[in-house]
């Protein structure tokens, strides 16, 4: 019941903001519009905790201000790299380790290595995932540790930096070598 | 004003970039890496294009617009992956790829 | 030269939402060139992919707030705030499925340094 009121307030919010208007008939037809929205998500069962994580929302704030000072020096070393008459770049193909658990964590931890210049996540499995990286030093399975440390905390509420990612930072030079070839 | 002006050309330089790398992309990647961007890129347009012309209402459209780019790129590459539409994408896949390790 | 009179000019007539504005909008455009250069010359598509996210977040981000500083009323800052929602949420998962179709079908990607027109291999880390 909570997500569909949660669901409610952001289908009137984008109503007005989308409309602007407020005259009796507009405003009827949006509230006409909202129920309907409504009626067919509780019937395609869009309503639970994994659909509208509206629980999330304070620490995904909190994570934005990190993610684009993070996104800001990627890309001025991405356009230096453009930029320079010899592209001094070193592509690299890494294999990160993450302590995220749910999904949402996940996700947000991917999008988030994908969102900066640089890196691209190319695939994802159960505790892992594949990362291209435009530079060597840059996508180190170190370089990670403080993104997945705040993504997790982000989409799970809890920081499980454990020390056992640390423990396998040579696998990353042995995958590299293997895709030379 | 006139910075906006000088904005919306260098987006069309970009485009005309990107568009190179459309004709002569060697793989089918390149392709749709460009045809995505160039659509980013007319969501940006059309957002200057209105404020140029002082009509706001060119905002509904690029909204639009980026959602339709979004659901562009996920269906061209669907197609050319399974060759078909009528795919469900949640089937677990049991595919060779040459993993790195 | 005619430029820098013209930013003289914005900066003597107009406010400072105006200039600070247009020239978030002028650094949106040129880094959208750039990016558009990377995608010419970077050697694989894989690096090309680096090059067009620099598109999706600093240029197109760049030009949607400099964009809402020169809008005249709240509801475009809305729409402006959205359609950079939704540009931040769609744009590195259509990158991501990109790039994991074009590994999926075999794609191989350049490893190793890469400085003007030959790749040097490199065995170690």
């Amino acid at each position: 019941m909570l997500y569909v009121l949660g669901l409610a307030t952001a289908l009137t919010l984008l109503w007005l903001g989308m409309s602007g208007l407020f005259e009796p008939v507009v405003l009827s037809l949006g509230a006409i519009s909202i129920v309907i929205t409504l009626i067919l998500s509780v019937r395609l069962g869009l309503k639970d905790r994994e659909a509208s994580p509206y629980h999330r929302i304070v620490a995904f704030i909190l994570y934005t201000p990190y993610l684009i000072s993070e996104i800001i020096k990627a890309n001025f070393t991405v356009i230096k790299a453009v930029l320079k008459p010899d592209l001094d770049i070193h592509p690299t193909l890494v294999k990160v380790k993450t302590t995220c658990r749910s999904d949402l964590a996940k996700v947000i931890f991917a999008n988030s290595i994908t969102l900066t210049p640089g890196t691209v996540t190319v695939r994802v499995d159960d505790d892992s995932m594949l990362v291209h990286g435009l530079f060597e030093d840059g996508a180190q399975p170190e370089a990670f540790e403080d993104m997945d440390r705040r993504a997790s905390l982000a989409g799970d509420g809890r920081s499980k930096s454990k020390p056992a990612p640390k423990a396998k930072p040579t696998e990353a030079p042995a995958s590299e070598t293997e895709a030379t070839s | 004003m006139t910075l906006l002006a000088a904005a919306a050309l260098a987006l069309f330089v970009s485009i005309v970039l990107l568009l190179i790398r459309l004709f002569i992309g060697p793989t089918l990647y390149d392709r749709v890496l460009a045809v995505n961007s160039v659509g980013t890129k007319i969501v940006v347009l059309l957002a200057l294009v209105g404020f140029l012309m002082g009509r706001p209402d060119f905002l509904d459209i690029a909204l639009l617009y980026a959602l339709i780019n979004f659901v562009t790129t996920i269906a061209i590459l669907k197609f050319f992956r399974y060759r078909s539409f009528q795919v469900s994408l949640i089937k677990p896949e049991a595919e060779q790829n040459g993993e790195a390790q | 030269m005619e430029f820098l009179n013209d930013i003289l000019a914005a900066l003597a007539s107009s406010g400072w939402r105006q200039i600070v504005g247009g020239v978030l909008c002028l650094i949106g455009g040129l880094s959208t060139i750039i990016a558009g250069v990377g995608v010419l010359r970077f050697p694989d598509f894989y690096t090309r992919l680096h090059a067009a996210s620099v598109t999706d977040t600093l240029g197109a981000l760049t030009l949607l707030v400099g964009m809402a500083f020169l809008a005249p009323g709240f509801l475009i800052v809305f729409k402006l705030a959205l359609i950079g929602l939704f540009m931040t949420l769609t744009s590195p998962v259509s990158s991501h499925a990109i790039a994991n179709a074009a590994y999926t079908a075999g794609l191989e990607p350049l490893i190793g340094r890469f400085t003007g027109k030959k790749i040097e291999e490199e065995g170690e880390a």
